[in-house]
């Protein structure tokens, strides 16, 4: 990506950072928005999805900005341990959806207390 | 040979090995002979021994093995020490052990615990072995606490009747008040002379003054040791109760090997007890009052093995009178003659158990003396030599005792024999009431009435010819014999004899002293003639009217009652307060307290949890957004 990006400075069509922490700032504020009002939990998790990427969008693009790989490599450890957590996450949900024929996070209620 | 000397306790404990891990698979007959076997090899072992040392001027052997504890300033090798003393304790434990072994294969024969029991016993002659075979005393508290746990075990072997394990837990109890003792003194002996080995710490012994206050204190504190181990006032009470186990048991154990561990402990110490002359005394009432006081206890008994039992803590008494006055060699000879003769009775009186199917009281029995012979007869030599009469073994070592305990204290003396007296009196109760007279159990058990099977009649007879010929070891002076057994223990009593201050006793009051014994057991023994065969009294039976005298001395003069009352019950009381008190209403209180207030806390707090994830989400996104907020701001 980083090589990527340096042909498009090559190419003079620079992006400022202003661009991507505008761009990962709106994604963020859908993904909260989504998870806070959506009760389908395969919706749940792309929210929560669309703000880890928002995140790394952030993270990528200040490297890039500041010079530093470190970033970057960070960036492959939020999508490793976010793969791992999709993975746990959507066999909890298959189980819930096997009991339960739903896959509403609001029907589980019955577990408190 | 010498060199051969691990082998006898390794040898049981092998036997103790193979029943105890493979005894339920064999049957009985290879159970037996693995038991046994060890047994009489180690016998033979120890009779090479014997003669080896005899033979060889020097007297005193250390087999050492290997280096056993190195901590801080003790260094205690696990050595054995072999010299007279040990060898004349080997020959009887594993002389008697063996024979004892032979006759439990009869008296055990239909025992479901036959493999268990062997195991037991086997174990118990290793750990007897190791006691007195040690080098130092750490190896004597080792095999001394060893024999504690098998008389606990063998006490309690049949454990399903609750009576039994009551008996076992006492004994076990009551020993352990006394080790207590025992292993202070072992401290403070470690303390002073930087060793807990003998040769060590005799060896320094004899530089400091008589008397001196730690030896006196040693000596006592190893003394209420030997009060445990030895069933001695005031802690004799365990012994009578230990009859619950098996016969054989209360044979080998609890009359000739493991409560003389006492005396063996004394008389290897003897240089200690010397210095100490305050100790010695001490020793020396307390055998007095447990003689007396045990035969008194005697004297109305019912339970043939309780009567024995008492008899046992007596002669014990009067084998510490010998000690505390300095007759160690009568000491040991007594050991001896008492361990041939008791466990001569104690069989007999098993066979007797046996031939009446577990009947022990003598209410219940008598006229046995034609239907079972060999029993009879072997019993009768035992009551015999107890009693005191020449020329059976126990007249040679009574009156050895006795003619020391003349020169020392005459005092002593008129009581030793008045306890001489009521021995005759109530062994011969016990022989008329058991063997004279018309049966006293039914006619339907009457018909069942048998003399034992061989493997148990062997060791009857065996022991009484032991009994009678055994005072042949120790001729009193005057008679111009040789006292073989003072000869040959000589050595180790050495440094003692040349402080003790011995009274010469002529050769006249010698006599006049025998004569004196003589004719008060023979008078006793007619006096018990006349009550029980000739007017025909027999012991009344259970709820009849006592005298009061009578009714005391029946009840043990109410000394297992006293220590209730004394001690058992205010330990209850104090426990059941310390158990309804503090600890269920304090330390109950506030552990259980903390886990309420958690609960009730918690109770409350959880009514946040709705269950519902958005609502869950909406909180975590509000409060990051209020963290964010209030800390930009």
């Amino acid at each position: 990506m980083n090589y990527f990006l340096s042909n498009l400075t090559l190419l003079n069509i620079t992006v400022p950072v202003q661009w991507y922490l505008y761009l990962s700032a709106a994604l963020f504020c859908i993904g909260v928005a989504g998870a806070l009002t959506r009760r389908n939990a395969i919706i749940l998790f792309m929210s929560v999805e669309l703000m880890l990427n928002a995140v790394n969008l952030l993270m990528v693009a200040f490297s890039n900005h500041l010079g530093d790989a470190s970033g970057q490599v960070f960036v492959f450890f939020v999508m490793v341990v976010a793969a791992a957590e999709v993975a746990v996450g959507l066999a909890i949900l298959m189980m819930i959806y096997r009991n339960t024929g739903s896959v509403d996070v609001g029907f589980l209620k019955k577990l408190k207390w | 040979m010498i060199q051969l000397a691990w082998l006898i306790p390794l040898l049981p404990l092998a036997g103790w090995a193979l029943n105890a891990l493979f005894g339920k698979r064999l049957n009985r007959s290879s159970v037996a002979i693995i038991a046994c076997v060890p047994i009489l090899a180690a016998f033979a072992v120890s009779t090479g021994i014997l003669f080896e040392i005899s033979g060889s001027i020097k007297k005193q052997f250390i087999v050492e093995l290997f280096p056993w504890i190195n901590a801080g300033g003790l260094s205690a090798a696990f050595a054995f020490l072999i010299d007279p003393l040990t060898c004349v304790f080997l020959m009887i434990i594993t002389g008697i052990g063996f024979l004892i072994h032979l006759y439990s294969v009869g008296y055990m024969a239909e025992d479901e615990g036959f493999a268990r029991f062997f195991a037991y016993l086997n174990l118990f002659v290793f750990f007897m072995l190791l006691l007195v075979m040690g080098e130092n005393y750490l190896i004597m508290f080792v095999g001394w606490e060893g024999v504690g746990l098998c008389s606990y075990l063998l006490i309690g072997f049949w454990f399903k009747v609750h009576e039994y394990n009551m008996a076992a837990k006492k004994a076990f109890v009551m020993n352990r008040i006394g080790d207590l003792g025992f292993i202070l003194g072992i401290f403070l002996l470690f303390v002073n002379f930087n060793s807990v080995s003998y040769t060590e710490i005799f060896d320094q012994v004899p530089s400091m003054k008589s008397g001196d206050p730690i030896l006196v204190t040693a000596c006592l504190l190893l003394f209420v040791g030997a009060m445990g181990k030895s069933a001695q006032i005031p802690l004799y009470t365990w012994l009578p109760d230990a009859m619950a186990g098996p016969t054989p048991v209360s044979a080998l154990i609890h009359a000739a090997t493991m409560v003389t561990a006492g005396i063996y402990m004394i008389a290897r110490s003897n240089i200690l007890y010397t210095m100490a002359p305050l100790a010695m005394e001490v020793v020396a009432i307390t055998g007095l009052l447990t003689a007396l006081f045990a035969a008194a206890i005697g004297l109305f008994q019912n339970d043939i093995k309780k009567v024995l039992a008492y008899s046992t803590v007596s002669q014990l008494g009067y084998m510490f009178l010998g000690l505390g006055v300095g007759a160690y060699t009568g000491a040991v000879f007594h050991v001896m003659t008492h361990a041939f003769f008791k466990a001569l009775l104690f069989l007999a009186a098993g066979s007797v158990i046996h031939a009446l199917h577990h009947e022990q009281d003598i209410r219940n029995m008598g006229g046995l003396k034609n239907k079972t012979r060999v029993t009879f007869l072997t019993f009768l030599i035992g009551t015999i030599a107890i009693s005191g009469l020449p020329p059976l073994s126990g007249f040679f070592s009574k009156d050895e005792i006795l003619a020391h305990t003349f020169s020392h204290n005459k005092l002593f003396w008129f009581f030793g024999l008045l306890g001489s007296m009521l021995t005759a009196f109530y062994m011969f109760r016990l022989l008329f009431l058991t063997f004279f007279g018309k049966f006293r159990g039914g006619k339907e058990k009457e018909s069942h009435i048998h003399e034992s099977p061989s493997s148990m009649t062997i060791p009857l007879v065996v022991l009484a010819i032991l009994s009678i010929v055994g005072g042949g070891f120790g001729f009193p002076s005057f008679t111009g014999l040789s006292h073989h057994l003072n000869d040959f223990l000589s050595p180790v009593f050495a440094g003692s004899t040349s402080r003790l201050v011995h009274g010469h006793l002529s050769h006249t009051t010698e006599y006049l002293l025998i004569a004196l014994a003589v004719a008060a057991a023979s008078a006793a023994i007619y006096y018990a003639w006349k009550l029980f065969v000739k007017e025909g009294i027999t012991s009344p039976a259970e709820g009849e009217k006592l005298s009061p005298i009578r009714k005391l001395i029946y009840h043990k003069f109410y000394v297992d009652e006293f220590y209730d009352s004394l001690i058992t019950k205010p330990l209850d009381r104090m426990s059941s307060f310390f158990y309804s008190i503090v600890e269920i209403k304090g330390i109950d209180a506030v552990v259980n307290g903390v886990g309420e207030m958690a609960k009730w806390t918690g109770g409350i707090i959880r009514k946040a949890q709705t269950g519902y994830v958005s609502f869950y989400l909406w909180v975590m996104a509000l409060a990051i957004a209020a963290t964010i907020f209030f800390k930009l701001l």
